[in-house]
């Protein structure tokens, strides 16, 4: 029963299966038991999660409930939730209870999810490995001695351990796919400005979107269908109508171009990753797809763009935070200055300061046009590396990471090592491009990822290539052992 | 490129953040070598590229009608202010 999807227990409550009173009783047991191993979350709601679940089965009952409704969900803990705190994993937000709920969480609590609580996550977003967070690190459900990627570990570890179905996530820089595919589940970061960045706290405003981790791309799929759409609430949010993705699942790979991403297959790539990344695109090639290798040359210089771009906004964003209307507030200050300098020292943690700081240091009079005018620039020639690519292919495939996940504490004390980590999601954020991870295997006994990448609005085509290898080969049902056997929800064994 | 000792002190003053001493030589070092990195940035030809400020280039900022959207709700956002009184936020005396 561990390998139950969305889709099966949206099918299961349906057919009354079980309630989703019961379900989330079981998934509420399950976090229970693995929180103190993976602490995958920052904050747990039972009780409003029974009560939703309640009213999701009088829904049920009534005949007026929608694909998702009574099926339980965690949140990232970027995401605003209205009078439940919420935290970014930060101290400065530490005792933040949001007056509001973000745009992802509204669209799918109106769709009946019941929110079981809110993911651990790197502090504000900033991390490759969910060790930055002021709430202490996410274990890798697989290896607890391995971290599970980041800035969305905790989701990615959460569906991976089967703590619950799906968890909202957002990518910065590749937050959702790297820790997809370290911890072997799906997940999808749409084009930018597909799902709302409302109450999602900002880290880079022309990078951040949201998204979802999920079991299978089915899940993504019928997840994306209620979270993406234009949103008066957020100004960058594309006026574009969402198409039907679950629909779109079913078109066939026959004749699709996958071009296979040169800078992708170099040096720093594991053998035993590209071994397994080739055989996914073999399956591909044996459903019909034609396949040719694709050169984005500019594409290596993705690292130090980012590292210019997303720490400039972040410095700006993160300017907010002054101890005066929201988040901490140090002790008796003796003046103003004083009141945001400590305030700010005390509520971020080394990696964000350092973010702050190199972005205000390249925003800084006299470096401006020499880093991130450069670095905008730079931008412009990795997009249009994409934009020639799409005309000639209709996907490009790449590994998601260069290695399967490192060890707890093996990167952390040098940032330019975790930095090219992120070496091959990051591209896809500069040029707004959808992008997913999906398990392809095993080495070593952790999971590795191989990544599609899109042109603007492909989500549907990417899903559909996902569910296309998804049915023909079984790396996403595969769930670590020690958490996700026995789960049998409405039973009592399920809720040992 | 190296950052000096007092690059960084003067940068964290900028972003209002207050350093440890013992954090100064820290910053110093992981920051230098973030713009180590950075600086492989110089061999790209960009002299006639256009900056790119938005990931959808044919989207611009919309505009939206001058008029109110949203009702007060000062009591509920001053929940989680640290000192607040009368409806006002508190601050350090500014004004001698």
């Amino acid at each position: 029963m561990a390998e139950k999807t969305l889709a099966e227990l949206a099918a299961g409550l349906r057919a009354r299966q079980y309630s989703s009173v019961e379900l989330t009783q079981a998934y509420l047991a399950r976090i229970e038991q693995a929180q103190p191993a993976l602490n995958a979350l920052i904050t747990v709601t039972a009780e409003s999660a029974l009560a939703a679940a309640a009213v999701a089965d009088q829904r049920l009952a009534a005949g007026t409930a929608g694909p998702l409704t009574g099926v339980p969900i965690i949140h990232k803990d970027i995401f605003c939730t209205a009078g439940v705190r919420t935290t970014c994993a930060s101290n400065m937000l530490s005792n933040f209870i949001s007056p509001y709920d973000a745009t992802v969480v509204s669209r799918l609590k109106d769709a009946g999810t019941v929110m079981l609580g809110k993911a651990n996550m790197d502090e504000f977003a900033m991390g490759s490995s969910n060790e930055t967070s002021f709430f202490g690190p996410v274990h890798n459900p697989w290896d607890a001695k391995v971290v599970p990627g980041g800035s969305s570990g905790g989701s990615a570890a959460a569906v991976a351990a089967r703590l619950a179905p799906l968890a909202t996530a957002t990518d910065t820089g590749g937050s959702i796919r790297q820790p997809a595919a370290l911890c072997g589940v799906t997940g999808i970061k749409p084009t930018y400005g597909r799902v709302s960045r409302y109450g999602m706290i900002a880290y880079a405003s022309s990078l951040d979107q949201g998204g979802v981790i999920t079991v299978s791309a089915e899940d993504a799929a019928m997840t994306l269908q209620v979270m993406a759409g234009f949103d008066p609430r957020d100004s960058t949010s594309a006026d574009v109508p969402v198409p039907d993705y679950v629909a779109e699942l079913a078109t066939p790979m026959k004749g699709l171009r996958i071009g296979v991403l040169k800078e992708f297959f170099g040096e720093g790539l594991a053998p035993e990753v590209e071994g397994l990344v080739r055989e996914a695109l073999a399956t591909w090639q044996r459903l019909g797809a034609t396949v040719k290798e694709v050169s984005l040359p500019n594409l290596p210089l993705s690292v130090p763009t980012y590292y210019v771009v997303a720490p400039a906004e972040c410095s700006s964003n993160l300017a907010r935070f002054d101890g005066v209307r929201f988040g901490h507030r140090c002790e008796n200050p003796k003046d103003l200055m004083d009141l945001y300098k400590r305030s700010r020292a005390e509520g971020f943690g080394p990696e964000v300061k350092r973010r702050i700081m190199t972005g205000t240091y390249v925003l800084s009079a006299g470096y401006y046009d020499a880093y991130y005018l450069k670095a905008q620039r730079v931008r412009a020639l990795i997009n249009e590396d994409f934009r020639r690519a799409f005309a000639e292919v209709d996907l490009l495939l790449g590994p998601t990471t260069p290695t399967v996940a490192f060890g707890l504490g093996e990167k952390i004390s040098d940032p330019i090592t975790m930095y090219l980590n992120d070496i091959y999601t990051i591209g896809a954020n500069l040029a707004g491009l959808p992008a997913l991870s999906i398990p392809c295997g095993f080495a070593g006994g952790l999971p590795v990822g191989v990544q599609l990448i899109g042109p603007h609005f492909a989500e549907g085509r990417l899903l559909a290539a996902a569910h296309s290898y998804q049915r023909e080969t079984d790396w996403h049902l595969q769930a670590p052992q020690a958490w996700a056997q026995d789960f049998n929800p409405g039973t009592k064994a399920g809720a040992k | 490129m190296s950052l000096s000792p007092k690059q960084i002190e003067s940068i964290a003053h900028l972003a209002r953040l207050e350093l440890k001493a013992e954090e100064i030589p820290v910053y110093a070092e992981s920051l230098s070598r973030i713009f180590g990195l950075v600086g492989e940035l110089e061999r790209a030809q960009t002299a006639h590229v256009e900056p790119m400020a938005h990931p959808l280039e044919d989207q611009v900022q919309r505009l939206r009608a001058d008029a109110p959207t949203s009702i007060n709700q000062r009591d509920l956002y001053q929940r989680n202010a640290s000192q607040v009184e009368d409806g006002l936020y508190l601050v350090p005396k500014v004004i001698e």
